[in-house]
């Protein structure tokens, strides 16, 4: 059990934890996720770490209410203990100087890109971070992200602030213009990394997305999380998170994805 | 032994043999020869006094007959349920050349049961402490079973735990009908009111190391278990609806999705359901389809009933529960609908040809007699690999083609100073009973080892 030091409600349904968990806080690397079930009916749930304190021993994640266990998750407070708290999972992301690198970042992965970008510009990089929403109330952490970038670029579908429409349309239109990237990295829902992966296939840039196929232990044990990269099955827990865009077998991801609609449905009447 | 009728047992998920009653049991254990150089014990891979216990079953002394039991196994009421007796203690059995042999596992299972029901566990006592620690990675079969031997010898013994709940594949895998999880936790509590402290949520390799397990601990044991399922590698094999029988279990048995809503985690209850395998596992992910609601649950197999790897209890419960049986059978390929869900699996009829490696007749196929059945789920079930985590984390430890730790089988012994390794992680997937013997083997190695290099 781990103890909720901080939970607040950062845009509509959109929250961000911070846990009390100090030897997770002292090994945790950018990309790096964990697996958190809020009581004991609910599910094994993975979740990006999107920033940790070693001196405070805190471990801090972004969740969206989607599902039954994360409202369940949503539903505790400040003091709440939550049932169980795996971590840290899944290999780091690569941190090295390249040049000039855009971090693509939607629902979660906003949080997912900020211990990235900071880890990267720490590296030596210009730092593009491209953060979207709907609409600008939806943005989070737009001061966390500018504070480790040297630009961001917001797009909102509602053009509410910035470009209108989603950022994979942003990255597209700058690549078209001439716009050079040494490097990509996407964090978000499954169709965004497969658009912006589509976006700069073209352009030969290694694209990095961080892959959340279903999980159910998430230590290499019961393959779940399977998705087929380069032709070969790999296993998002142990070989990942992080896989090359362009490799990935998207028409498999996106159709597994849909596996438990109806359960999901059921699992929230109550 | 009396058992829940087929045709209400697939309606449930309890347990399906009731157990001895007291004079059942005196009765069976009267059966016994007494046998001055008793053969039985030859065969148990944890040198049980099975003639000992047997001798107090029939004096009806249970309390005398669990503590000699104990001295040898402090998880009888697992090893009860799930060794392969037929294979190792029954099958030594004088009786057993003119009758059936005196039912071993079920007397065993028996003590453990009535010690458990009846009065309070007692706990043996403890020697002195060395001053030695030991940590132990995994908190399955071979895991607790030297976790209970090294604590027994007076060191002190911490389990690290990756799942939220001790028990490894005795919880996530094994079904509740086959081994209740209540009995897997009361004997994990057994260990920890002997002083056996349990970390779950502990992956090691991830927030420690085995080298920084080495700087607090005297010596480690590493008991990882199983690790990520083989898949045929055929086209179609990523539809919607096929699970490996690690996910499927899992999902069943660990997250409870058989109790869905009320526990979160979903499964697909099909109505065809095809378990691809001729393990003991195959047989639980078979007989678990039925639990969930399956009307033909079908266990594809590409060589024929002989050859087929499950025990003969497990074949046996499976057939009287209607699971239909396609034995020659190899899938070569499955067929989605447009949502991408499997709705067929072709299969290429086979034949028994000459005796391969392992002495069992190869299947051999037979040309042009595919054919093509249909199903909504299919769970493929033909084994894994050893878990990778600790061997990918610790590139100093010798490990195999298969990724499985290299260990001295007469010690348990890695390529690094200090470690042990036993069970799947060591040998790849084998049976629970091996696993706690590797357990067994390792805790004595790591006691030599405490006592004459540290």
């Amino acid at each position: 059990m781990v103890k909720i030091m901080e939970k607040t409600e950062i845009a509509p349904n959109v929250h961000s934890c911070t846990v009390e968990a100090p030897d997770i806080a002292r090994k945790a690397l950018p990309g790096q996720f964990v697996i958190i079930i809020p009581d004991q009916y609910s599910e094994r749930t993975p979740m990006t770490i999107a920033d940790w304190d070693v001196k405070k021993g805190t471990v801090t994640f972004i969740f969206l209410e989607i599902g039954a266990s994360t409202q369940k998750l949503a539903e505790l407070k400040q003091g709440d203990d939550l049932y169980s708290f795996t971590g840290p999972l899944g290999k780091p992301m690569e941190i090295k100087k390249f040049g000039t690198v855009a971090l693509i970042g939607g629902c979660y992965g906003i949080g997912g890109i900020y211990p990235i970008a900071r880890a990267l510009k720490q590296a030596g990089n210009k730092i593009i971070c491209f953060s979207e929403a709907r609409a600008k109330f939806l943005l989070y952490w737009n001061d966390k992200l500018e504070e480790v970038s040297d630009e961001v670029r917001y797009s909102t579908v509602d053009n509410s602030i910035g470009f209108k429409g989603h950022a994979y349309d942003d990255i597209e239109e700058n690549l078209k213009a001439g716009k050079k990237f040494d490097r990509i990295i996407a964090i978000g829902c499954t169709f965004m990394m497969y658009r912006v992966s589509e976006a700069s296939r073209p352009f030969g840039i290694k694209t990095i997305v961080s892959m959340n196929t279903v999980m159910i232990d998430g230590t290499g044990m019961c393959g779940a999380c399977r998705l087929v990269v380069g032709g070969k099955t790999k296993f998002a827990c142990v070989d990942g998170p992080h896989f090359e865009g362009h490799k990935i077998d998207w028409d498999i991801i996106l159709s597994r994805r849909k596996a438990y609609l109806k359960e999901e449905i059921i699992s929230q009447e109550r | 032994m009396r058992e829940q009728p087929p045709g209400e047992r697939i309606k449930n998920y309890d347990e399906v043999p009731y157990g001895y009653s007291p004079e059942e049991a005196v009765i069976e254990a009267e059966r016994c020869l007494q046998c001055k150089n008793p053969k039985c014990i030859e065969g148990c891979p944890v040198e049980i006094d099975i003639k000992g216990f047997i001798e107090f079953i029939a004096e009806k002394k249970f309390k005398e007959g669990v503590t000699l039991l104990k001295e040898k196994n402090i998880l009888p009421a697992i090893c009860g349920r799930v060794c392969p007796q037929e294979e190792q203690c029954e099958i030594k059995c004088i009786v057993s050349i003119k009758n059936e042999p005196v039912a071993i596992g079920r007397l065993e299972r028996f003590l453990a049961d009535w010690e458990r029901e009846n009065e309070e566990i007692e706990i043996p006592s403890i020697p002195k402490y060395t001053g030695k620690k030991v940590a132990i990675v995994g908190a399955g079969p071979a895991g607790i079973t030297a976790a209970a031997d090294l604590i027994r010898l007076g060191h002190k013994v911490d389990i690290f735990e990756a799942l939220h709940q001790p028990g490894g594949v005795l919880v996530y895998g094994i079904p509740e009908f086959r081994l209740p999880k209540a009995i897997v936790f009361k004997e994990i509590d057994f260990l920890k009111q002997m002083g056996v402290r349990l970390f779950t949520d502990s992956v090691i390799g991830m927030i420690k190391s085995v080298d920084e397990l080495l700087n607090e601990y005297d010596a480690v044991f590493l008991g990882t278990g199983a690790g990520l399922p083989w898949f045929l590698e055929i086209p179609g094999e990523n539809l919607n609806g096929i699970y490996s029988a690690n996910e499927y279990l899992t999902r069943a048995n660990l997250m409870k999705a058989y109790l869905f809503p009320k526990y979160k985690t979903p499964i697909i209850r099909g109505k065809r359901v095809a378990t691809v395998g001729g393990g003991n596992i195959a047989m639980d992910c078979a007989r678990t389809a039925l639990r969930l609601g399956a009307e033909k649950s079908i266990i594809v197999y590409r060589r024929s009933r002989t050859e087929m790897p499950a025990r003969d209890e497990e074949i046996h419960h499976a057939e009287e529960e209607g699971i239909i049986f396609k034995f020659l059978s190899n899938p070569a390929a499955f067929h989605g609908d447009k949502n991408n869900w499997v709705k067929e699996v072709e299969c290429v009829q086979m034949k028994l040809g000459e005796p391969d490696d392992s002495g069992r007749r190869r299947p051999v196929p037979i040309p042009d007699a595919n054919f093509r059945m249909p199903v909504d789920v299919v769970i493929i079930a033909i084994g894994n690999s050893p878990n990778p985590l600790v061997p990918s984390t610790t590139p100093d430890i010798q490990t195999g083609k298969w990724g499985n730790i290299i260990t001295d089988p007469k010690t348990g012994k890695t390529s690094k100073p200090g470690v042990f390794a036993g069970g799947d992680v060591a040998t790849g997937a084998a049976t629970v009973i091996s696993a706690m013997g590797a357990g067994k083997i390792a805790a004595r190695g790591i006691h030599e080892y405490l006592v004459n290099e540290t």
